[in-house]
């Protein structure tokens, strides 16, 4: 390999930047968060309200959402209600599917498993996908605090707090620096991920076991209530499908050739003039 | 601005278009699943028996349920699944008030003891004030007053060897023209002699309506609604539970639910 000395290099070096475990890790929850999803909205589906408290007000009103159909003049019609305010959402909430046949289910079959109404399958499937992404949190959370992924790229320090703002500025701006960690509001979105939202997922999530609640009650506590935990643990989903669909826009705005071969291969080609280090390829 | 409005319109309405013919095609592909037998689910179904081996593990086997106080009795016990039974058993007993019900333990006991109502609710009683939630996802805190489970089974004497109770029940869950399909579910003896298992016949201080279970209904605090059988008339000890009903434990058990119902 010749580099031409006098001009600075059009590509800086190519570094090991993702471990195994970080890419094992990552595809598992890839793999685990899509079936978690489709089947925790079959589940929702069974009743589709939530409530604040331990309890569901029948003759009482505590719910914050809920997904139904009504009938109207005009025929019937999906409504979603959330904080007293009802919106009109036939076609996508409450009802849906062909005009001729409508289903009247909470979310439609398009974005559950099983695609028809099946709330024993929607448990077997969320159980089983729910172990294996617990495991793989568990594994990743192990191998990067010994390998300083942690330390290293997801724990924010003082210099990442104090680079947001250029970073948000340079975000806007898609101005992306390949650099050999993550920047700042990448650091923040991931440890925002892993110590917030998928801890949060999984406690109010054992937080509707009745068997758990009474191992741990200081569940009941935290949350305050188990049908609170149900509406955070929803919550916690529309942020992880968020996180999802900004993931997505910035693979595709970074590159996605080079940030899809540093998830597969480990290996991620920064941006020129990133000073070259041992173990670097050029 | 209007042309931007109408391509942004355009591109919205093409990308929901797009993204929700790929989701319709990956879902039902995975309808497969909701075949009960399927191999693949199968293996799915395996995680629950860890979180059974899991639960069983991490929660002792005498540690309650939480207890609310009375304050949180804000709703009427909301009645779900069997709230009418119509089989002619039942019917002539409600007929009667429950005058000629006998509660039965049976199998693997060393003797065959049945009791009444009246006797029941002689023995000394437990009442508590817990939160039920139903396998749907919804919940409800209400006043449970019954005879503890474990005393009764005492009485008849547990063989060594029986490893499950079967709860059965005498309300026809499913209609057919096949015939009837009677309720059935059936615990561990961990949660049969839980201190909290009780053979309730009251609720919110008033004899057990018909809608929630009437003369007898179970509670096992620790588990989903569908692990606490309303309408019971027999217990039964056995070792194995393949032989009774489709072979799963339970009614829906039978179709498709987690025998523990612990979550």
């Amino acid at each position: 390999m010749t580099e031409d000395k006098g001009l600075p290099p059009a590509k800086g070096p190519l570094v090991y930047r993702q471990s195994i475990w970080t890419r094992l890790t990552h595809w598992v929850w890839a793999i685990c968060l899509f079936f978690l999803l489709l089947s925790g909205l079959q589940i929702f589906n069974a009743h589709p309200t939530l409530y604040i408290g331990e309890q569901s007000g029948f003759e009482f009103d505590n719910a914050v959402l809920s997904i139904g159909a009504v009938n109207t003049p005009s025929g019937p019609r999906g409504q979603t209600t959330v904080f007293g305010q009802t919106f009109d959402t036939t076609g996508v909430l409450g009802m849906s599917g062909p005009a001729a046949n409508p289903s009247f289910v909470g979310f439609p079959g398009a974005v559950t498993i099983p695609s028809f109404r099946d709330l024993a399958t929607g448990r077997v499937v969320h159980f089983f996908f729910g172990w294996i992404f617990v495991a793989a949190l568990f594994i990743w959370f192990l191998a990067s605090f010994v390998n300083g992924h942690l330390r290293r790229d997801i724990l924010p320090k003082g210099r990442d707090i104090i680079g947001l703002p250029r970073d948000a500025i340079d975000h806007v701006r898609l101005r992306l620096h390949h650099g050999r960690s993550y920047s700042p509001l990448q650091k923040l979105s991931y440890f925002a991920v892993f110590f917030v939202l998928f801890p949060l997922i999984i406690l109010t999530g054992l937080t509707m076991s009745p068997g758990m609640d009474a191992a741990w009650p200081w569940l009941l506590d935290i949350f305050g209530g188990r049908q609170t935990a149900r509406t955070i643990h929803f919550v916690v989903m529309v942020l992880l499908v968020l996180f999802f669909v900004v993931h997505i826009i910035m693979v595709l705005l970074a590159g996605p050739l080079n940030e899809l071969r540093s998830m597969i291969t480990g290996w991620y080609r920064t941006s020129p003039g990133t000073p070259r280090e041992q173990g670097d390829k050029p | 601005m209007s042309r931007l409005i109408v391509n942004r319109r355009k591109f919205l309405v093409g990308s929901a278009a797009l993204g929700s013919s790929l989701a319709l095609s990956g879902c039902n592909q995975f309808d497969f699943l909701g075949q009960r037998g399927n191999p693949v689910r199968q293996a799915l179904e395996q995680a629950n028996v860890l979180t059974y081996q899991a639960q069983r593990a991490l929660i002792g086997d005498q540690v309650l349920a939480r207890e609310y106080a009375a304050s949180e009795i804000r709703q009427g016990q909301r009645p779900n699944g069997s709230t009418d039974p119509t089989t002619a058993e039942y019917v002539s007993l409600r007929e009667a008030n429950f005058e000629p019900y006998r509660l039965t333990i049976k199998g693997m006991v060393d003797r065959e003891i049945s009791f009444s109502l009246a006797e029941l609710r002689n023995m000394p009683s437990r009442t508590q004030i817990t939160r039920h939630d139903c396998v749907e996802g919804w919940s409800c805190i209400a006043k449970w007053t019954g005879t503890p489970l474990g005393p009764v089974l005492d009485q008849a004497g547990v063989k060594q060897g029986a490893r499950y109770c079967v709860y059965h029940c005498y309300d026809n869950i499913q209609r057919s023209i096949s015939g009837d399909i009677l309720y059935y579910t059936s615990s561990d003896l961990v949660d049969a002699y839980h201190p909290q298992t009780i053979l309730s016949y009251g609720l919110n201080d008033e004899v057990l309506p018909v809608s929630n279970g009437a003369p007898v209904r179970l509670r096992i605090e620790r588990a989903l609604g569908y692990k606490q059988p309303k309408y019971l008339h027999t217990i039964e000890l056995v070792d194995d539970l393949s032989s009774i009903g489709r072979g799963k434990g339970g009614y829906w058990e039978d179709n498709g639910y987690d025998w523990y119902g612990g979550i």
